[in-house]
């Protein structure tokens, strides 16, 4: 077990080496660093001496190591847009995108878990084809045109719900939160339904299809054949088969939530990571897509990981220990 | 005689598909009495394991009991619903299927399976269930029970796995067991010795077991009395040694042909010309005929019904009361 | 058997006939159409993305105006509601937007752009993944290792981050003069770019199978090319999957491509997809002009939906686990 994590690290750590590496070359070799911190009106002179204190002419080597141990100190430089620290920026934004993406994924499970195992029960009802219909239509409807109609009518047409920013939020140290007031809480609703349908649509037909192919196998039939209840079948040996290879892909999927909030972001105008970064691929903004683009992948090795160790803990046949236990005939 | 215990009669077992109904299970009748341990043997697609599904109402839908009766202890038990099946299996019918590396739920300890089970059917204490599921696995052969309660299936080898299953089959004291190609999926070695173990356990706990294989040799092991299936009918059924020994049906003996045996090994191993039809295009009348050497115009007109011929019973002209089976005996094969 | 046969032989026509009708039937018969026929959704879905493919195409020859010509827009035209509202007119049937362009005929020009950008990304993401799939699968070693192990990471990723990423570097590489040029083809790279995972896993799975069979190392014993093995025996047994994936994703690519234009980072506003055709709308959602915005929308959301559920009955109709 403790290998295995052990490994499971050192993979993690190539992963966001390779990454870093990607960020590093974008701010390489993508544009040139001083044009986009200097005026027009800047000398030569001037620009060969800054170019020499930022290091930029030091060897190639050198300068990724310079930059991987800055990233690693959460250090990328200075935003070409904003003039602030990019990690300033992050930290600001952070707050907004993180809880945006909790709501969004709670919603998800909340929603999507039951209603797979619902349409796996009960294959042939009309329940399930309907939920089944809606999660086509969600897997089909982008994630911006969801904001969009759920703007139009219930902000627009209801006026019901505010359609862009966080409402009113309550400062906790460095952390904003939209959790503690109303209005904060009302912000959070089309955003995080925005964003967690196509993730729910997808747990559910996840859980559906999984549910489904656990229900036809042998120790399923066998457990019937053992006269369980019903319920024991369902939820106690097919829902819990069916949760090993959920807990993956959900767990990778609560990485692409992230991701996707930057679409769900710019639709709302609301202030976190995404808009951000999307802002800074418009702008040609290196440093915090660099930025942006590592603090991601960091999220996702860690995500990853914890899935990992998640999944060991599920499923006995990969507890390595566990393993080494007699073979008899 | 002794009142059945299982008594099945015209069973038929359809199945819908788009291109028209298949009859799996086509009129099938033969009772089990109370301990004894009757064998079921025939091709695949002979219909067996549909006759096993459906005296355990786990038919795979489409799969559907479209006639005939199954009775238990003289109470039908075909058309039950859910809740009801749910105390019949397990409770009065235990079952044991072909492979034991895919039987268990690989997330749960045996101990916990077999504990689940009890309690489902007879209410006792997590502790007591626990007790019960250690003697049961001591009971059916498990090296250091004790310590194996608590490990998961995939560390048992394939046959220590089949004695677990058969633990479960019998949790809640059955009366009956049904054995699904208990051994096809284990080492030959392994067979012999699950085999034995259910024939012990039978005797010791006067469990009747409807006892499914393709093998012969199982067969003639293990069971009381055998009914052969072929093509989803009864072709012969009768008390082991006379079916062995003194096969009526064509098939039977054509199949008893098949095993060599110790004292009468014949020249060659026979063989039965051409393969059982597919349940698309059973033939007319008696559904051997086509591969029927002593075949005739009645057979492929008319079905046979089991002519009784004490101690045993066919599905063949043959053996109709009149008939002339001088000719038929002499006839070569 | 044989006796028909014979009997048919006297008359070829005949034969050539019934022979045609038996092919023919047999095709009609076959698993995949049968599942197709007796799916109505999916034939309804078939329909749909065959008119939805149709008008696109024939676009410049039904669409009213064309929306790409700057002397036919009247900005006293701007704004006009649909045709069956109190201020709407007959001339403009889906209303205009802010620059007076008929909103039918945007849409007919923009659902035109789409299908281009989905199905050239997808025809790219084919062939580089299908591509470095054989590589891997065929060469094996540390080019099958490097190959596989960027896919991993890369699949770990969102697919729309990644065409974002790809997206954002190719603006900082071109001079932003030719941003709205080169508009169209870095998305289609970027989203290609960001798609050939799949297809590259499917085929390196089946090569490596089939690299091992006999007549494949007969043919390598002969001497016949290794590209050529690939093309012949290998790429055969992995048409269906591709096919499946292409269908899945061609709608992935066509909501890629609308978010990347919505988002303002894709095609320019003068080369309006159906997305940026939802972005210039979104700008009027609050002033009350909702046709803008939800008439592309609605056209976006039926051609997705109808390629998914293609894809979807291809996947099952392909599939012998399910049949």
């Amino acid at each position: 077990m403790i290998a295995f994590i052990v490994r499971r690290l050192i993979q993690s750590v190539l992963v966001m080496l390779a990454v870093a590496l990607v960020g590093f070359a974008l701010f390489h070799y993508v544009g040139d660093p001083i044009n986009n911190l200097v005026g027009h009106d800047t000398s030569l002179a001037d620009r060969a001496q800054l170019r020499e204190d930022l290091g930029l002419n030091d060897p190639f080597p050198v300068q990724f190591a310079r930059f991987v141990v800055n990233a690693a100190q959460a250090d990328f430089g200075i935003s070409y847009r904003h003039g602030r620290p990019v990690e300033d920026l992050l930290v600001e934004r952070a707050p907004a995108t993180l809880e945006l993406s909790f709501a969004a994924g709670l919603f998800a499970l909340a929603v999507g878990l039951p209603m797979g195992i619902y349409t796996a029960l009960n294959r042939r009802g009309w329940l399930s084809k309907a939920f089944l219909t809606i999660s086509l239509i969600g897997v089909s409807l982008p994630t911006f045109l969801i904001g969009i109609l759920l703007i139009l009518v219930f902000s627009v047409w209801l006026g019901w719900l505010s359609s862009f920013g966080r409402g009113e939020t309550v400062q906790i140290g460095w952390w904003t939160t939209g959790f503690l007031t109303w209005d904060g809480l009302r912000a959070l609703i089309l955003p995080s339904i925005t964003l967690g349908l196509f993730q729910m649509t997808l747990i559910m037909r996840l859980v559906r299809a999984e549910m489904l192919e656990v229900l036809r196998t042998d120790y399923i039939k066998f457990a019937r054949a053992r006269g369980l209840s019903a319920r024991a079948i369902n939820f106690g040996h097919a829902l819990k088969n069916t949760l090993v290879p959920v807990i993956t892909i959900t767990g990778l999927q609560l990485g692409s939530v992230i991701a996707f909030a930057i679409i769900t972001e710019t639709v709302f105008q609301w202030p976190g990571m995404g808009l951000l970064f999307i802002q800074a691929i418009e702008f040609v903004d290196i440093p915090v897509m660099a930025a942006y683009l590592v603090l991601v992948a960091f999220v996702f090795v860690v995500i990853n990981l914890v899935v990992d160790i998640l999944y060991v803990v599920v499923d006995p046949r990969l507890r390595v220990g566990g393993a080494a236990g007699g073979h008899g005939s | 005689m002794t009142e059945p215990l299982l008594s099945v009669r015209d069973l038929r077992v359809e199945f819908p598909t788009r291109r028209g109904v298949l009859t799996a299970v086509d009129g099938v009748s033969f009772d089990i009495h109370p301990g004894e341990i009757l064998g079921v043997v025939g091709e695949s697609g002979a219909g067996k394991s549909q006759t096993g599904a459906a005296i355990i109402g786990l038919l795979e839908p489409p799969g559907r009991v479209a006639g005939g009766e199954i009775r238990l202890d003289g109470r039908r038990i075909d058309g039950l619903t859910a809740d009801q099946w749910r105390k019949v299996r397990g409770r009065e019918i235990g079952a044991v299927f072909q492979d034991p590396l895919t039987s268990l739920n690989p997330l749960y300890t045996v101990g916990r399976q077999l504990a689940e089970t009890i309690r489902t059917h007879i209410p006792m204490s997590e502790r007591a269930a626990r007790a019960r599921a250690l003697e049961l696995l001591q009971e059916v052969g498990i090296p250091g029970a004790k310590d194996r309660l608590d490990a998961y299936p995939h560390q048992f080898s394939g046959g220590m796995r089949q004695r677990v299953v058969i633990a479960l089959a019998l949790c809640a004291g059955p009366r009956l067991i049904l054995a699904d190609e208990p051994t096809t999926a284990l080492d030959v070695s392994i067979q012999a010795q699950i085999t034995a173990l259910l024939k012990r356990l039978c005797r010791e706990h006067d469990t009747a077991v409807m006892l499914i294989t393709h093998d012969m040799g199982v067969i003639a092991e293990t069971a009381d009395r055998v009914a052969v299936l072929y093509s989803g009918r009864v072709a012969e059924v009768g008390p082991v040694d006379d079916v062995v020994n003194r096969p009526r049906h064509p098939y039977t003996e054509g199949l008893m042909a098949c095993i060599p045996t110790l004292h009468a090994r014949p020249a060659r191993l026979a063989q039965i010309e051409g393969s059982m039809p597919s349940l698309r295009a059973i033939p007319t009348g008696c559904a051997f005929h086509p591969r029927c050497p002593r075949a005739h115009d009645r057979c492929v007109a008319e079905r046979p019904p089991l002519f009784e011929n004490p101690p045993s019973a066919a599905a063949c002209w043959l053996w109709a009361p009149n008939a002339d089976r001088t000719a038929a005996v002499s006839a070569p094969s | 058997m044989t006796e028909p046969a014979a009997r048919l032989d006297e008359d070829p026509g005949l034969h050539r006939v019934s022979r045609l009708r038996g092919a023919l039937w047999r095709a009609w018969d076959s698993d995949i159409l049968y599942s197709f026929r007796h799916s109505p959704v999916t034939i309804v879905a078939a329909v749909v993305a065959l008119v939805l493919v149709g008008t696109a195409l024939a676009a410049p020859l039904i669409s009213p105006t064309n929306p790409f010509a700057l002397e036919t827009l009247d900005l006293m035209a701007a704004f006009t509601p649909p045709a069956w509202t109190p201020d709407g007119v007959s001339e403009f049937l889906l209303g205009t937007d802010d620059q007076g362009r008929d909103m039918l005929s945007a849409i007919l020009y923009g659902m035109r752009i789409s299908l281009f950008v989905g199905a050239a990304s997808v025809v790219f993401a084919m062939v580089l993944g299908v591509g470095l799939g054989l590589l891997a699968g065929y060469a094996g070693g540390w080019v099958d290792a490097l190959i596989m192990r960027v896919a991993d990471v890369q699949l770990s990723f969102p697919a729309i981050l990644i065409a974002l990423l790809v997206d954002g570097v190719a603006r900082g590489i071109l001079p932003r003069e030719v941003h709205h040029d080169t508009a169209i083809w870095v998305i289609i790279f970027a989203i290609g770019v960001s798609g050939w995972v799949q297809y590259a896993r499917t085929v390196r799975g089946s090569t490596m199978v089939e690299k091992n069979r006999e007549y494949v190392m007969a043919a390598h014993i002969m001497g016949v090319h290794p590209v050529l093995i690939a093309v012949r025996h290998v790429l055969p047994n992995v048409l269906g999957p591709v096919l499946v994936i292409a269908t899945i994703h061609l709608a992935i690519a066509v909501i890629t491509e609308a978010t990347l234009s919505f988002l303002g980072v894709g095609l320019p506003p003068t080369e309006p997809s159906l997305g940026t055709l939802i972005r210039i709308g979104n700008d009027f959602l609050f002033s009350g002009e909702w046709w803008i915005t939800v008439f592309p929308g609605i056209a976006l959301v039926l051609l997705v939906l109808s390629v998914n559920l293609l894809g979807d009955w291809l996947r099952d109709a392909l599939n012998p686990k399910l049949r």
